[in-house]
């Protein structure tokens, strides 16, 4: 007989360890990897501010005013003497007699103090609750003179930091269904082309191969060239999503590929097949949860590169059109040097652009080590 | 080994095919043709294309027969070595596209020289000094090499040589060599302003090959042989680039085939960033033109050109690596 000690505290973790479910373990992975805990904080940051894009927002989008382009960004005074009073000068534009250009003056003297849930233009919260409330603002916000312009305006007097909160919402969900397409494609051609193997699986293999020989921008170019014109902003948004996702499914199914061909001779994929499931209970019920770890890695991976794509797109004039506002919409007004050396403030809009791909990259590198908690 | 390279060959070839399918259905999917973008060009300038001019140009482009006819037409010129008329600068394509091509081949093998020549060293100081700051240095660099769109970069350097130097640095050539004809001093003045667009193409690349030959080598770095070798006394430089290095080379060769349509693409959208007498922006214009043997025969070239590099990283794959001839035989 064996004696029955007390287990000893070593054996206890292990214990913890070997009754977990993958998911627990996956998450302790994921855990120890601070840089992609931040990223995930960074992401979700954004997508609050896809959600919340309008509450963020102080000016309407497209209200432009001739009276105030090009302003540069306004400084923010955090305290009035000793008081914290965030305010900002207002800002009077003049001409300048030499260059015949607007250039902008601020007066020390008129302080605009900036009030928190001011009011604003209408909208509907989160689609649906109607309200003027803003999370920044400034009384009379209307007044050309009084306004804030936390990152200055474009060419047309708009406000900058209010359209770079809408082209968030657009670039960010565009990337996200983006990658929903790219998803379903690449899981149901990847899982048929590992779970049948043979002649099927040669076709697809072969069709990526040449998919991903071919250089996509020329082709995406091509395509996007071809939207007609005359569509509107949501049919060419569609479009746009569809035709990125059609060359971006290509490795989301090889990883599946490969995660099928390594699972089909797998004991319990066999014994699934011997008690009689059918062939899609076999692949969605039994396969597809044990690799659901790497396909959110590889999707999270995938959205980078979807979101540069539409930024390419856009920025080239072939993506969406004004009136949508997209990062890449933005980034138009900075095509030309002479324009950003003058406005330096319209590149800006590259700020989140960088951060979200870099967020996007460290957080789908933390789940992919994540995602075999085994090794 | 001639099998494997024969069944590539003919992979290349096939590829080809559908590129050009590729290419000829997307210059056709446009609503309209180039006449119906030319009546509304030239309205828009204030004349007016008559019924019986517009009929006689669909006739003389053959734009009215059925599609697969026309592909067949536009197959048939281009085993004649004519890729056809370019409708709207009137002369024909070959022409049209002129140096450009190759201009866009030279910042293309440009950028990738750089890649390799970068990522290299630098991959494998990385994996040989782990967590050191020049380790660290490298995985920030190569991070924001990977975040940072070509296009974006190129413009940021744009603005940092106009507000700095005053300098503009866009461009393949200086002013007085843009239209002159190629002579020794031309090359030179080509070399001089290669390195831009080259770093700036390569980098997305350089901090994938990094991290490539980095995880690489580290795992290599781990196996016994690696200690047999320093135990019998090697000196360290040896052991590391005699058999690790040449291991870690492998995954490296093949993702060149990955990286070449990756630079090519770029390439694009940073020439008409800085510029440059590539392709690109003639891709461009001729797309939003409806110029339809123009833009094919751009599409289909870039196609072409990248399915050759791929079949020559994957001929050097097999030199490099003996392991996939044992299989193929």
């Amino acid at each position: 007989m064996a004696e029955q000690g007390p287990i000893p505290a070593a054996d206890a973790t292990k214990q913890r360890i070997f009754v977990a479910s993958q998911w627990q373990l996956t998450w302790w992975r994921f855990r120890k990897h601070r840089v992609a805990v931040a990223s995930a904080l960074v992401v979700a940051g954004f997508y609050l501010a896809v959600l919340g894009a309008d509450f963020l927002a102080y000016a309407d989008p497209d209200a432009s005013e001739a009276q105030r382009s090009l302003m540069p960004p306004q400084r923010v005074y955090w305290f009035d003497g000793w008081r914290f009073r965030p305010h900002v000068y207002a800002v009077k534009g003049v001409r300048d007699q030499q260059s015949f250009r607007r250039v902008y003056r601020a007066d020390p003297d008129q302080k605009i103090p900036i009030r928190f849930f001011a009011e604003g233009f209408e909208y509907r919260f989160l689609g649906v609750i109607p309200t003027t409330r803003h999370l920044i603002g400034v009384d009379g916000g209307l007044d050309a003179t009084k306004t804030i312009f936390l990152l200055g305006t474009d060419v047309q007097g708009r406000d900058l930091w209010s359209r770079l909160m809408y082209g968030t919402r657009i670039s960010l969900t565009i990337g996200l269904f983006g990658v929903t397409v790219s998803l379903l494609l690449g899981v149901v051609l990847g899982g048929i082309s590992g779970f049948y193997g043979g002649m099927i699986d040669t076709v697809i293999q072969r069709t990526i191969e040449i998919l991903r020989s071919i250089p996509t921008i020329p082709l995406w170019m091509g395509l996007a060239a071809a939207l007609p014109r005359e569509w509107s902003v949501l049919q060419v948004y569609f479009a746009i999503t569809i035709i990125i996702s059609l060359l971006g499914w290509t490795e989301l199914a090889r990883v599946v590929r490969g995660r099928f061909l390594s699972m089909r001779e797998e004991d319990f994929v066999v014994s699934a097949r011997l008690v009689g499931c059918t062939q899609m209970r076999t692949i969605f019920v039994h396969m597809v949860p044990s690799f659901m770890s790497h396909i959110i890695a590889a999707t999270t991976l995938a959205l980078p590169a979807m979101i540069i794509s539409e930024t390419a797109l856009s920025f080239l004039g072939l993506g969406l059109r004004p009136p949508a506002i997209s990062w890449g919409v933005l980034l138009q007004h900075a095509q030309n040097v002479q324009t950003v050396a003058i406005s330096p403030w319209l590149m800006l809009p590259a700020v989140p652009v960088i951060i979200a791909v870099m967020a996007f990259n460290f957080l789908g590198d933390g789940l992919r080590d994540a995602a075999d908690p085994y090794t | 080994m001639l099998a494997y390279i024969g069944r590539r060959a003919v992979l290349a070839i096939f590829t080809v095919w559908a590129i050009s399918v590729l290419a000829f259905v997307i210059i056709q999917l446009p609503p309209g043709d180039y006449v119906t973008s030319y009546i509304a060009q030239m309205a828009s300038m204030g004349s007016v294309v008559t019924d019986e001019e517009a009929q006689n140009l669909r006739i003389q482009y053959g734009l009215g027969q059925p599609i697969y006819v026309q592909y067949l037409k536009w197959m048939r010129l281009i085993a004649q070595g004519n890729f056809g008329m370019s409708m709207e600068w009137r002369r024909p394509v070959t022409e049209v596209i002129g140096e450009r091509l190759w201009l866009t081949v030279v910042v293309s093998v440009a950028a990738l020289t750089l890649t390799w020549v970068l990522a290299l060293p630098i991959g494998i100081y990385s994996a040989v000094r782990q967590y050191s700051a020049g380790d660290y240095l490298a995985t920030f660099v190569g991070f924001i090499g990977l975040a940072v769109p070509n296009f974006l970069l190129a413009l940021v350097l744009l603005y940092l040589g106009f507000v700095l130097f005053n300098a503009h640095i866009g461009g393949l050539f200086s002013p007085e060599f843009s239209d002159a004809p190629w002579s020794g001093a031309r090359v030179w003045d080509l070399l001089k302003h290669l390195p831009i667009p080259a770093v700036i193409l390569g980098l997305a690349g350089t901090a994938q090959q990094i991290r490539i030959m980095r995880a690489n080598l580290l795992d290599e770095l781990r196996k016994p042989y690696v200690v047999t070798a320093r135990s019998k006394g090697l000196p360290e430089s040896r052991v590391i680039t005699k058999y690790p290095v040449r291991v870690a080379l492998n995954p490296f060769a093949s993702t060149i085939g990955y990286t070449l349509p990756y630079i090519v693409s770029g390439s694009i959208i940073v020439s008409l960033v800085l510029g440059l007498p590539t392709v690109g922006p003639l891709l461009l214009k001729a797309l939003i033109a409806q110029d339809m043997f123009l833009a094919g025969t751009i599409v289909l070239l870039l196609g072409v050109m990248t399915v050759i590099g791929t079949l020559v990283s994957d001929i050097l794959l097999v030199w490099i690596d003996p392991r996939i001839r044992l299989e193929e035989t």
